[in-house]
């Protein structure tokens, strides 16, 4: 009996596999009259913030889907909102777009539906954050770097080397950086420490950031900890990191380029740079939910994100990147510097985020996973 | 026979007639059993405190005795300790000890800071000032909480305007020195330990002001009076009269602060160090970390360390204050 029950298990199991498989749209027809978009705060802008930002209107006139929004702060907020269902799309971020995927969430996407799926920058249309088998599921939306961002005052040359936030020393001022720098408030930063040891110790063997074995993570807490005894204050909040940029004389710190802008547009002697050992960063994907009510909508909402006029927009607002190159020239918001500023030729030295899990290729599956990340780095920052 | 004659005569007018209808055979239940409009009336809340209330906690409760798998990061349903032998390595023990300690801190301070004006309110303050009083301990609680911390953030910060001030007062060093302290100290206020108390004192302080202000009123003024004629020292009559009667409502008082205190999140992420706290803990192990089994532990954690509080505020007569 108890074997029957098992294979009736599987069975169900492998009935829903293949049904997922199967579940892609074949053509589209006309709107259903709504599309319900899980977002990032800031991503989908209607003009309500500021006039000259919007890109819902013009949607929502031509198509006759009218656009609900309800954003999230962080990923995982996205996944359980999504596991709840009743939305249509969602703007997940690298380390959301695979649990997703992984969960069943998410459907794939027939790329023909979406003509202006040929004008994605090449070097996004098949990325692993949502590329599954060859299989696509969902199209780019924006990417970015997690920048150095320092104070000019001080360096009077963009710093070469991460060090800087990693290891004791004085700077060009002459004084010492301690209490002068600060780091991202989030497991993740673990990554960037990887980063910089893949660089200045390659004795290591480290060969990805977020695939680390139990040496190589060892090392890199061990950098943390140093860093500990510099960072009076670890950031989440980009406001507060503007804030202390100005008020708590911090003069270096790794950041995005939201806060760079930010920044230069108060007229703050701040710039940014992608130091030698290259950087992690950010990659968000419009994904479509697997039981999706309106997929009609949702497909024409994916075609217009795609657009070179909302995708520089939402680049200028966020300070973020295009997944278009057309959108890069000749748009107003974003100006034709806007893509160079915010870090467009510096792909290839990003290493993008994704879901640190014990079962990966270049470690023999022998990774530290993600939720040790989270309470080992409650404790550096701890001061263990 | 004459007498069950009358027997019957007697009783029987006392059995009506049904009135008749769903209207009138529930009224007449009613009449019968009183228990099942009891029932009827208490069910709902009860319901609610049971189900939303008790239910909800208890399913969080049974959480904290699930695991989470080490290999995959999924949560294991099987009953085990292991979640709760998790509190106890060092880094979260330091996160516990850490926020009591504060909490004992900001009670301290708050109670110490509290009497003074409260008394003031309780026996000097009359008519006009005594509105002026309650109006400068609720305006506070007014204004958004986020705004409140966020304007400390900036006070205390370096180029605050509290650093400027003790500068102008040439009192620049008393700041440095006390920065370069070890624990409490830090690379300006907004970024130690200093800075977090001082805005918890701050945030909390009129839950503490009310019920001592509230004790004070109760405590009748000729035993003040008895005592200084019976040549006690104004120490003496604190000591002895005012303090003891006045404590159950600074207990009660200190129940606020504590467990406000053990529970806030949103402080220590925005000043102080960037050392967790239990609520922040709780908050990033269910939200970023998915380890819902130790978010759910360390829930618990306050709720013991509340339950014995209360126990013991119960036996110095704090109920009787609030």
């Amino acid at each position: 009996m108890n074997s029957f029950l098992k294979s009736c298990t599987a069975l169900t199991v492998a009935l829903t596999f293949s049904g997922q498989a199967v579940a892609q749209v074949k053509e589209l027809g006309k709107g259903e009259g709504q599309v319900n978009i899980v977002a990032w705060p800031g991503y989908i802008e209607r003009g309500e913030t500021d006039k000259g930002y919007d890109w819902v209107t013009s949607f929502e006139k031509e198509t006759g889907c009218k656009v609900n929004v309800k954003t999230a702060n962080t990923s995982d907020e996205m996944v359980s909102l999504m596991n709840e269902g009743g939305f249509d799309l969602v703007t997940a971020s690298g380390d959301a777009s695979l649990r997703l995927v992984a969960g069943k969430r998410v459907q794939p996407i027939n790329t023909d539906l979406i003509p202006s799926w040929k004008t994605v920058d090449e070097r996004l249309k098949d990325a692993p954050w949502f590329t599954v088998g060859g299989v696509h599921y969902g199209v780019p939306y924006q990417w970015g770097p997690n920048v150095l961002m320092y104070n000019t005052e001080v360096f009077k040359e963009a710093p070469k080397s991460w060090n800087i936030v990693f290891e004791e020393m004085k700077l060009p001022d002459g004084k010492s950086n301690k209490g002068r720098v600060q780091a991202y408030d989030g497991p993740i930063h673990i990554a960037d420490a990887a980063n910089y040891l893949m660089f200045h110790k390659p004795e290591l063997g480290i060969k990805d950031p977020y695939e680390l074995n139990e040496d190589q993570y060892k090392a890199a807490l061990e950098l943390l900890r140093v860093q500990r005894t510099l960072v009076g204050r670890y950031w989440h909040d980009a406001a507060i990191q503007v804030d202390d940029f100005q008020n708590e004389g911090v003069v270096a710190s790794g950041s995005w380029p939201y806060q760079v802008n930010a920044l230069v547009a108060a007229k703050k002697p701040v710039a940014s740079t992608v130091p030698e050992e290259g950087v992690t960063g950010w990659a968000d994907t419009t994904m479509m939910e697997a039981d999706s009510a309106n997929p009609n909508c949702a497909y024409m909402w994916m075609e217009h994100s795609l657009s070179p006029k909302v995708q520089g927009d939402v680049s200028a607002w966020f300070g973020s990147l295009p997944v278009v190159p057309a959108a890069c020239k000749g748009n107003e918001l974003l100006t034709d510097e806007g893509c160079k500023t915010n870090g467009y030729d510096n792909f290839d030295k990003i290493k993008f985020w994704k879901t640190p899990v014990s079962k990966c290729a270049t470690e023999n599956d022998q990774c530290v996973p993600y939720y040790r990340w989270v309470s080992d780095y409650i404790g550096v920052i701890g001061g263990r | 026979m004459s007498l069950d004659a009358a027997i019957q005569r007697a009783t029987a007018p006392a059995i009506l007639p049904g009135s008749g209808g769903v209207r009138g055979a529930l009224s007449d239940l009613f009449w019968r059993r009183p228990k099942v409009l009891l029932l009827l009336m208490l069910l709902p809340p009860v319901l609610w405190l049971g189900i939303v209330y008790i239910g909800s906690l208890f399913a969080l409760l049974a959480q904290s005795f699930f695991s989470i798998d080490e290999f995959s990061g999924l949560i294991n349903r099987q009953f085990t300790l292991k979640t709760y032998g998790d509190l106890f390595q060092a880094a979260n023990l330091d996160i516990i000890l850490r926020t009591v300690t504060m909490a004992a801190l900001v009670t301290l301070a708050s109670a110490i800071i509290a009497f003074p004006i409260a008394y003031y309110a309780a026996r000097y303050a009359r008519g006009r000032w005594k509105a002026l009083f309650y109006l400068g301990i609720m305006l506070p609680l007014w204004s958004s909480y986020l705004v409140k911390i966020y304007a400390w953030k900036l006070i205390l910060a370096k180029e605050g305007i509290l650093t400027w001030l003790f500068g102008k007062l040439h009192l620049q060093w008393l700041i440095d020195a006390w920065l370069s302290l070890p624990v409490v100290g830090g690379n300006s206020l907004s970024v130690s330990f200093t800075g977090t108390f001082i805005v918890f004192v701050y945030v909390w302080l009129p839950f503490m002001i009310l019920p001592v202000q509230a004790a004070l009123e109760r405590v009748p003024g000729n035993l003040v009076e008895a005592s200084s004629d019976l040549g006690a020292s104004p120490g003496q009559t604190f000591r002895n009269v005012l303090f003891p009667l006045a404590l159950p409502g600074i207990v009660a008082g200190s129940i606020f602060t504590f467990s406000l205190t053990l529970g806030d999140y949103i402080i220590p992420q925005i000043i102080g160090t960037s050392r967790l706290f239990i609520g922040q803990a709780v908050y990033s192990q269910q939200g970023t970390a998915g380890n819902i089994p130790l978010a759910a532990a360390f829930t618990v954690v306050p709720i013991v360390i509340m339950g014995f509080y209360l126990w013991g505020a119960k036996r110095m007569g704090a109920f009787d204050a609030l």
